[in-house]
């Protein structure tokens, strides 16, 4: 018995989960303290004629971890009247969704944790999950403000997810695949008209990446569609009552899954680690090719703060209105449009 | 720069008004011998006192004179305060209700009969001037409301009625603004406590002695030589 | 048997409370949310206890008081130069703005006037701190839509027309500067030249928030149509200041009452808009700050020369009277209604302030929207709470 336990505890199988379990865990704080740093402390503070953070190590860039030590050492509160278990399992659920996107993301063409078949669709569906963690935290935190926020992000996550997918469904048919690694080596092959080699699907499906663009912002509650954090109206929305860790969570979730948002952009739209003539099975891509997509990343996720910054916040109702009425239709017609073409072409 | 003070200053100047009489002349008109007393300030303003009971047809009237713009409301206590600056002066500090009604002086500008009087100010957008009105209000302490007609006087009613107990008949919803509402008393009342002034009396004026006439005559001197020094300048 | 009927009874419980919970409706009604009074909308401590059916208002309920300091009290136990100090605190955006109507109605009653000199430096800053009051405003209220940046323009320049006020009276936020007569100095050397400058910035400042805010179709979006007064509702309430001008009425204390300030010897503008809603509100103030940064101008051009303090006596004693000032302050009509018995301090100060008069409005004017809508409404209204709870 214990000769099979070693004998499973050093297979191939279960070393190689373990690693890809620990970078996972690693990515996603990584992932946040870049995308805070660089953008929410450095570029919003340069946008505002402000300095940002310069004590904490050369420029501030060891803010953040101060931060995390900080929210880490604070007493962790509940109200009184929340659903205790409720309350404490909403920050999880929503960084779990986080975590689970990670698993198919690939950055190179060996790199990447579990190339799935379907992996755009399940990327979309472990994405929609944070949905559900943001209204039990808002249900459970028993406080009004929470609630309004909650059934706010509800409600918003729903009509976003539908021009989000259908955003997707025009490179799926396009790349004739649902794996994300699939889909980058068919925008590494793909030539438009005979020109060029390794076009990125940008070039067709524009629309669609500017769909997805505005629908992730709207999945990532950024202004001009943060109505369920709603600093001014709701004083934080669904995570008013979080402090300390459980808070830590919720704002590593919040950037962990804007840096998942732009990587999976950058892979359907921008061919994610791949480049332009080059060929898609070269072995040096595995070194270069994480560097490529964080380059693409950083891009996208700039695009995504710098509109944060810079716009007011839109209400609710237009929010659905925008969705309903622009959004989808315009998405369903990118998808008419992109299987005629395929089929012509 | 034509001002109400330079025209003060030369009596001779002083003209009637006639924007400001034609409206106490209107305002007669409407409300008879309601307007118990008026005084004019040419250039300046216009101050009506009505009876109390035609408090509301003032209102109505004025309204109607397109004195549409709602100014404030508020009551004016003419007691003397026992503390304070008067703490020399003699007052009736009984909360027995009956130095209430009880006018140390009848003073102020168109006169007044009681204790507690309103005033009130609106403006009119068209004519460009604004009028004053007054009220005595009896040992009734009870007054109409002009919710009805300015709906902008409920908040000034509100405070007026917590801050010196002068209730508003008719008032939709007469309830504490600014003090909590368990508070007793109405602060505002010259008879009210100011408690820093209980604690530590009015200490009178300190650091204001009077300069020798030779000294003040001195330093107009030296301020005047600075100013022609810097003159233009800055 | 025991274990039977126990079994039995707990089904039988079971089946009741499943029972009852399919029968019971689910309590629909109305919800009573309380916006502040820690809130960051109310900037301070007001509280407006709302009724909400879904996220509609039924009903909005201001409760001020919070920080109620009695300065009507107060005044009656001060002298008149000491009021001057605590009538800075009432608006501590628009700070020096609140003196003024208070010494000149002091002036009024003691028949004095202040050598032109003085009225025209009474000005200026009176239009600074107007300045320094709106520009915050214009920065807020981007805040309040969500929108981060303004506000951080805001602050960048209005910093240099408080810096421009300290430079004169020596206080950024209550400068206690007017005295009854004139002021207590003149202007320090090379200020005009700085202050045309820092004008300067302002006016980019408003073209800034214009393109950053007022052209932006999700701040359109926001205001349009959004907390509308119609000009009838706005007298009668007797709302003031770019408030009452949104709604269409074009009335200005500058320009529309005689006063001493040198108004009149000046060229400019009042500026209206005849929507009365959010948006218009925002237009007019923003349209008013660059107005205002013209007045500065026009103003430091033709500063007349001369004393800047009458003769007064050393004890000021007011002779007894009434009179009541207003003028046309940041946030709209501040004034004050002294009643004096002829001793070195007042009888009785009514203190008129702008927000007392606007935010009594905000029952009638929030039935019916949003909760977003409270908030851009709120912030269009534009009150300072030191001005509703003086």
């Amino acid at each position: 018995m214990i000769a099979d336990l070693s004998f499973w505890i050093f297979s191939d199988y279960a070393v190689s989960t373990a690693i890809k379990l620990a970078v996972v865990m690693l990515i996603i704080p990584l992932t946040s303290l870049i995308l805070v740093y660089v953008f929410l402390f450095k570029m919003m503070a340069f946008m505002q004629s402000r300095l940002g953070p310069m004590e904490a190590g050369p420029h501030g860039s060891l803010q953040l971890i101060a931060e995390a030590l900080k929210f880490l050492q604070k007493e962790d509160i509940h109200p009184d009247n929340a659903d205790k278990h409720v309350f404490a399992l909403a920050p999880i659920i929503v960084l779990m969704s986080t975590f689970l996107l990670y698993v198919v993301l690939p950055v190179g063409p060996d790199l990447v944790v579990e190339d799935l078949d379907t992996g755009i669709f399940y990327a979309m569906a472990v994405s929609s999950l944070s949905a559900l963690g943001v209204l039990m935290a808002g249900w459970a935190s028993a406080n009004k403000y929470a609630l309004l926020g909650g059934l706010r992000a509800a409600g918003q996550l729903i009509a976003y997810e539908l021009p989000l997918v259908l955003a997707v469904v025009g490179v799926v048919i396009q790349a004739e695949t649902l794996s994300l690694q699939g889909i980058v080596h068919a925008q590494a092959n793909w030539e438009i008209f005979g020109i060029g080699s390794g076009m990125p699907f940008i070039v067709t499906q524009g629309i669609g990446f500017a769909i997805f663009m505005v629908a992730a912002q709207a999945e990532l509650t950024q202004t001009p569609f943060d109505m369920p954090v709603a600093e001014t109206e709701l004083v934080g929305g669904f995570h008013i009552e979080y402090t300390g860790f459980r808070f830590l969570l919720f704002f590593m979730a919040e950037f962990g899954t804007a840096f998942a948002f732009a990587s999976i952009a950058s892979v359907l739209f921008l061919g994610g680690w791949s480049l332009p003539f080059v060929d898609p099975t070269a072995n040096w891509l595995n070194i270069v090719g994480p560097g490529v997509m964080l380059a693409k990343i950083l891009f996208l996720s700039m695009i995504i703060f710098w509109v944060r910054f810079t716009y007011p916040r839109l209400r609710e109702d237009q929010l659905q209105k925008f969705a309903w009425k622009l959004l989808i239709p315009a998405a369903l017609a990118n998808i008419v449009f992109t299987g005629v073409f395929k089929v012509a072409f | 720069m034509a001002d109400e003070t330079t025209d003060n200053d030369t009596p001779a100047e002083v003209l009637a008004d006639e924007a400001r009489d034609s409206v106490v002349e209107r305002l007669t008109e409407v409300l008879g011998d309601g307007v118990v007393e008026s005084h004019v300030q040419p250039g300046a303003d216009v101050w009506v006192r009505v009876d109390g009971n035609r408090w509301q047809d003032a209102a109505r009237a004025l309204h109607t004179m397109d004195f549409a713009y709602f100014g404030f409301l508020s009551i004016i206590d003419w007691a003397i305060a026992p503390e304070g600056r008067y703490e020399d002066a003699d007052f009736d500090t009984g909360d027995d209700g009956e130095s209430i009604s009880s006018v140390p002086e009848a003073t102020g500008v168109a006169g007044g009969d009681t204790r507690f009087q309103a005033f009130a100010r609106v403006h009119s957008i068209t004519e460009g001037l604004g009028v004053t009105l007054k009220a005595d209000i009896d040992d009734s302490m009870t007054i109409g409301t002009w919710t009805g007609v300015y709906p902008g006087a409920d908040w000034h009613e509100r405070e007026a009625w917590e801050m010196f107990g002068v209730t508003f008949a008719g008032h939709p919803r007469l309830r504490n603004l600014y003090l909590p509402s368990g508070f007793e008393g109405h602060p505002l009342r010259k008879d009210y406590p100011l408690l820093a002034r209980v604690v530590k009396p009015w200490p009178g004026i300190v650091d204001m002695e009077e300069i020798p006439e030779h000294l003040e005559a001195q330093l107009e001197a030296e301020v005047m030589a600075a100013f022609e020094a810097e003159e233009g300048g800055a | 048997m025991t274990a039977t009927s126990d079994q039995q009874r707990h089904a039988y419980v079971a089946s009741q409370a499943a029972e009852a919970r399919v029968n019971v409706e689910l309590d629909t009604g109305d919800m009573i949310l309380n916006i502040g009074p820690q809130h960051p909308a109310t900037h301070g401590t007001l509280r407006i206890a709302t009724q909400l059916d879904g996220e509609l208002v039924v009903k909005a309920d201001p409760i001020p008081g919070y920080m109620h300091r009695g300065y009507e009290k107060l005044t009656e136990v001060r002298t008149y130069r000491q009021i001057t100090t605590l009538v800075n605190r009432i608006d501590w955006v628009g700070n020096f703005a609140n003196e003024v109507p208070f010494v000149l109605a002091a002036e009024r009653l003691m028949e004095v006037e202040a050598p032109p000199r003085a009225q025209w430096i009474r000005t200026i800053l009176f239009e600074m701190s107007r300045i320094a009051n709106i520009s915050l405003f214009l920065g807020d209220m981007g805040v309040q839509l969500g929108a981060l940046t303004p506000v951080f323009f805001a602050f960048r320049d209005r910093e240099r027309v408080l810096n421009q006020i300290e430079a004169v009276t020596g206080g950024r936020f209550h400068p206690n500067f007017d005295r009854i007569g004139g002021l207590k100095d003149d202007l320090p050397k090379g200020w005009i030249a700085e202050t045309k400058d820092c004008m300067e910035t302002m006016r980019n400042f408003c073209d800034e928030v214009e393109d950053l805010l007022l052209g932006n179709p999700v701040f359109q979006a926001r205001c349009r149509g959004i907390g509308v007064i119609p000009t009838d509702v706005a007298l009668g309430y007797g709302l003031s200041g770019a408030n009452l001008r949104a709604s269409g009425v074009d009335w200005d204390l500058r320009r529309d009452v005689d006063s001493p300030l040198p108004y009149d010897q000046i060229d400019w503008k009042v500026w209206t808009h005849t929507d009365g809603d959010s948006f218009a509100r925002f237009w007019v103030r923003l349209q008013e700050t660059r107005e205002a940064t013209l007045i500065v101008d026009k103003l430091l051009d033709g500063l007349p020369s001369g004393p800047i303090m009458a003769k007064v006596p050393r004890i000021i004693k007011v002779p007894a009277g009434e009179a009541y000032i207003s003028t046309e302050n940041p946030l709209g009509e501040m004034g004050y209604y002294i009643v004096s018995k002829g001793d070195v301090g007042p009888f009785r100060v009514k203190i008129r302030t702008p927000s007392f008069n606007n935010i009594a409005i905000v029952s009638w004017v929030l039935r019916g929207v949003f909760v977003p809508d409270v908030i851009t409404i709120l912030g269009s209204l534009y009150f300072v709470l030191g001005d509703i709870d003086r």
